[in-house]
Order: structure tokens, then C-alpha cells, then sequence
């Protein structure tokens, strides 16, 4: 296929994934809109107005960061896990795989829907916190890239999450058992500063707290981690799970008999 | 020139199950292809690694002159498929499935609008275009997936048993739009399981018994090969069939029978021997399918 014909490629999976996204958005855009602003109130408003600030801002402040990653990790991952199990479980994946179009267009596409969705649903998050207290930016390339990434390594980890999944169970299983209390332990409530010191080294495995703390140092300007490792990590994260996903198409895991 | 080339073709699954053992297959460039074989024989799996949708243990595949792995994405081009089994998006709109299987092709939307809008008015979508996917009828479902596999003009077509649950009056203008398709100079690879069809579509044919293809020759040169044709004779009455000697015949009812006569044999010697037996003739016309008898023939042996 020549560029012009990849970039077709490329664009008529994007315009099917946003329109399908579109199309639900009650079941796609809502959901996480309504949970983060209950954070909001309960933990940041009725709770927060009752403890002592961190890092020098209010409670209510310092969660807003973590609350917006914690909806853009949801919503790009399960965006793309479902979408493609769906193409997968009716068997329209079938019309990608006899087509021209290249694997990593392929790749590329379906990240780059869930990717759209997650900075949707974190840029409506971060809307509603305004409600709640005024919002500090220390620096916004920082904010955009790690929104960004954040965004494209769990896509790309929904991708995989797709292509392993055999039934309906199986797109459920890692977000509930493995991201939500990545996410939860993810220092999204709470610095990590503030447990033991056991805790804390355990804490620094999770790949999340990097994300988090990264994105709140562009808030704020303070992470319990080093900005540069969480750059680093994200990356990696990204080019290991691109990589996995090619091979895994490329082989036709659980796509081709 | 051939338009497919398929040599010793293996295709052995991970629970151990051989479905192809072998196979080697040709199709000329504007070709009209048929593939007949039983439920399991093999037809599905071999439609599925020529079109990308199952991994091949062994062999080599050329499309046009081209070889399959080195050339992937070009032959993929010029390949359109039409699958057993329903494989479209049941919450998209019929044209917007259309226009998206385009795209995935390389062509443009503006183009892709146009094209899908004279392939569903050939297929008497178009008045369905907005229509979800989901409440097409059967038939509808089946012609969408041939305007999906045409709409980026494809070399070669296949179509794995396409008019499987099609009522009659469908079947034949399907019939009638195939050999328009094969008249414009497009390449068709069809799998059936109605030998009907076959012998009316198809110039060449194969037959595959448990991954290997066991007759592979034009359709003429098969049915000559049958010795015997069978006839269904209306008379009378059927009473004084008995009396014909040294024919091998079938009484089915009162004024119906049926005789296999050896093509050596002559059809006016037997209508002259139910003359002279006092046998009323009324009507006499050939037991259809012979290849229907061949392909069990074949598969006897």
C-alpha cells in the first residue's frame, strides 16, 4: 500500500472507533464523568475539607491529577478492549485481516480511538474538578505528555488484553483484578510519603504511581518519585507493548486458526 | 496466465486435525472455479489461508504471478471474499460497512461513497443503505457481503457457498450477477455444496475429499466421464414397463419411471422399444444432476 492509501487505512479505523464511542456515549463518555465528580464531592469536599494539606495544597487539590488519570487509564483501556473483542466475537475483525492494511495501521488505529476516548473523558473530568477548586498548572507539556502516553499505553494494553480474550469474562478479568488496584494503590488518594517504608518500596513497583505522580508534578510541581524515571518508564512501557502487539499480530494469536 | 496457483497446500490445525494434505490447485485468469466437497473436506480452511484468515503449515500460494509471502499486501489487493458466515458489524448501517471495507483497501471515502452507491443498486441495497445491519433479511445479508467483497474491484473473488440458505428466486439472479461479474473478466473461486450450481456456473472443477483434491478437470471433460445418464419417462401407464428387456429400470408410480441408459447406447433404440411394446410415451426428460452422481461416484470410490 502506498502512504496515501495507509493513511485511508489508518483514517477509516479512527472515524469507525470514535463514532462507535460516540454513538454509546452514555455507556462510553458518562459513566466515568459521574464517578470522578462523586470523588469529588465525597472524598475531595465532605472528607478532604477535614485533613490537613499536602505537599502545601488542599486535599481537594491534590487528588484532582489522580482522578483524571484514573478515568483516562479506564476509559482508553477498556475502550479498546471491547471494541476489538467485539470485532473479534462477531467476526468483523475479518474484514482488517483480509485487507491490505498493515498490522502495525491496524495497531495504530484502534490506539489512536482509545487514546481520543481517554483524553475525552480526562479533559470532562478535569472540567467538573473546576467546579471544586481552582486549578494550578506548573507546566503543560509535562500535563500533555503524560496524559498522553498514559493514554496510549493503555490502549495498546487493551489491545492485547483483546486479543487473548476467548469470552466476555476474560475482557473484565485484568481490569478488575489488575488495573483497579494498580490504579487505587497508584498514590491517585494519597502520597505515598505517608505509609511505612515497606509499603513504599512495594508501592514504587506499581507502574501507575510513576504515571500519576508524573502527571500531578505538571499540576503541582511536586512528585514522591522522580519526573525523569516516570518519563522512562511510560516510554518503555510503550515500546514493549507495541512490540508485543505486532508480534502477536503478526503470528495471528488467537485471530488466525 | 493463472490466477491462482496453489502448491502442495498443507494446513494441519493445533489439535492435530490434517485439513489439507497437499493440495495442489489452478486457476486460469478469468476462470469460473468450482470447488466441491463434503462438510469438513478441507474447502473453508483452503479459502481461508489464500485470504489471509488462517496461518498455512506448508506449501505455496501465487496469485496472478505473485507470491503470496513475499507479495502479501499486493495480492491481498486483488482478492474480494465472501465468507460462509456472516461477518459484519450487526450495529453498522449497510453503506457504512461498505464504504469502511473501502477504506481498508486505500480508497478514498469521496470514491468509496460513489462506488458503494453503484455496487448496493446492483444488489438491490440501496434502498437498505441507512438501514442497520441486524435487520436485513437473510438474502439481504448474503448480497451485502458481496458488494463488500467487490466494492475495491477485486481480480479474483471467492465465495465460500454463497448461496447457502438463499431462496430460489435469489439463488438465480445471484446465479445471473456471478457469470456478469466472470464476463467482465473477474476471476471466481466458488465453493458449494449444491452441484447444481456448480454445473451451471463453473468451467472447471475440483473435488476435495479429506484435504486432498481427488479430480481436478473442466466440467465437460467430468461429465463425459459418467458412462450411464439417467432419464425420467412419463407414459401412461406404467404396466407393461416390465416387458422392456436388458434395461436396468425404476418403476415410481403409475405412469412414471426411470432407466439408466449406457451412453453407447441410443436414446431412439429405447423410445423405439416402448413404441413397440404398446408403451404410450408422454414425456421423457434427463434426470438432472449429473454431477451431483458423479461427485458420489467419486466419493464411493
Amino acid at each position: 500500500m502506498s502512504p496515501r492509501e495507509i493513511w485511508i487505512a489508518y483514517m477509516t479505523i479512527v472515524r469507525k472507533e470514535v463514532q462507535r464511542f460516540l454513538r454509546i456515549w452514555p455507556q462510553t463518555l458518562l459513566p466515568a464523568v459521574i464517578t470522578q465528580s462523586l470523588y469529588f464531592v465525597i472524598f475531595g469536599h465532605f472528607i478532604g475539607s477535614q485533613l490537613r494539606e499536602i505537599h502545601g495544597v488542599s486535599y481537594m487539590s491534590f487528588i484532582v491529577p489522580g482522578l483524571v488519570m484514573m478515568a483516562v487509564i479506564n476509559s482508553s483501556f477498556s475502550n479498546v478492549v471491547s471494541s476489538f473483542y467485539g470485532a473479534k466475537f462477531q467476526h468483523h475483525i475479518e474484514e482488517l485481516l483480509v485487507s491490505p492494511t498493515p498490522n502495525w495501521t491496524i495497531l495504530a488505529g484502534y490506539t489512536t480511538g482509545g487514546v481520543i476516548r481517554g483524553l475525552i473523558v480526562g479533559t470532562l473530568v478535569f472540567g467538573v474538578s473546576i467546579f471544586f477548586v481552582r486549578p494550578e498548572i506548573y507546566s503543560l507539556p509535562l500535563i500533555v505528555f503524560f496524559i498522553f502516553m498514559t493514554a496510549v499505553v493503555f490502549s495498546l494494553g487493551g489491545f492485547i488484553n483483546a486479543i487473548f480474550a476467548e469470552k466476555f469474562d476474560d475482557v473484565s478479568i485484568f481490569p478488575t483484578f489488575v488495573l483497579t488496584p494498580l490504579t487505587y494503590l497508584g498514590g491517585v488518594f494519597y502520597s505515598v510519603n505517608m505509609l511505612p517504608e515497606f509499603w513504599q518500596k512495594i508501592s514504587k513497583l506499581n507502574p501507575v504511581l510513576y504515571m500519576v505522580n508524573g502527571f500531578r508534578y505538571g499540576f503541582h510541581g511536586f512528585s514522591d518519585v522522580h519526573v525523569g524515571i516516570s518519563l522512562l518508564i511510560l516510554c518503555g512501557f510503550m515500546f514493549a507493548l507495541i512490540y508485543t502487539a505486532l508480534v502477536l499480530l503478526e503470528k495471528g494469536t488467537k485471530l488466525k486458526s | 496466465m493463472y490466477a491462482l496457483r496453489v502448491k502442495n497446500l498443507i494446513k494441519t490445525y493445533r489439535n492435530g486435525v490434517e485439513a489439507l494434505k497437499g493440495v495442489d490447485l489452478d486457476v486460469h485468469e478469468g476462470g469460473f472455479f468450482g470447488l466441491i466437497g463434503s462438510n469438513g473436506a478441507g474447502k473453508t480452511t483452503m479459502i481461508g489461508i489464500i485470504t489471509g484468515l488462517v496461518n498455512k503449515t506448508g506449501g505455496s500460494i501465487e496469485v496472478f504471478g505473485l507470491d503470496r509471502e513475499r507479495h502479501l499486501n499486493r495480492v491481498k489487493k486483488h482478492i474480494g471474499l465472501v465468507p460462509q458466515e456472516f461477518n459484519f458489524n450487526m450495529f453498522e448501517k449497510v453503506q457504512d460497512i461498505i464504504i469502511a471495507q473501502a477504506g481498508y483497501f486505500g480508497v478514498p471515502r469521496s470514491q468509496a461513497i460513489r462506488d458503494s452507491e453503484f455496487v448496493l443498486k446492483r444488489l438491490g441495497l440501496w434502498e437498505k443503505r441507512d438501514t442497520v445491519s441486524r435487520q436485513l433479511s437473510g438474502g439481504m445479508k448474503r448480497r451485502l457481503m458481496i458488494a463488500r467483497a467487490l466494492i475495491h474491484k477485486p481480480k479474483l473473488l471467492f465465495l465460500d457457498e454463497p448461496t447457502a440458505g438463499v431462496d430460489v428466486e435469489l439463488r438465480f439472479s445471484m446465479w445471473e450477477y456471478l457469470k456478469e461479474l466472470n464476463q467482465s473478466g473477474m476471476t471466481i473461486f466458488l465453493t458449494t455444496h449444491y452441484l447444481e450450481e456448480a454445473e451451471q456456473l463453473c468451467r472447471n472443477v475440483a473435488i476435495i475429499k479429506n484435504g486432498k483434491i481427488i479430480i481436478h478437470d473442466h466440467i465437460n471433460n467430468l461429465l463425459a466421464s459418467l458412462e450411464e445418464e439417467t432419464y425420467v419417462i412419463h407414459v401412461r401407464d406404467t404396466s407393461a414397463v416390465n416387458l422392456l428387456e436388458n434395461y436396468h429400470i425404476r418403476i415410481l408410480d403409475t405412469s412414471t419411471f426411470e432407466v439408466d441408459l449406457n451412453k453407447k447406447g441410443s436414446l431412439n433404440d429405447f423410445i423405439e422399444q416402448l413404441s413397440q411394446k404398446g408403451i404410450k410415451l408422454v414425456d421423457i426428460r434427463p434426470k438432472g444432476n449429473r454431477l451431483e452422481r458423479l461427485f458420489l461416484k467419486l466419493l464411493k470410490d
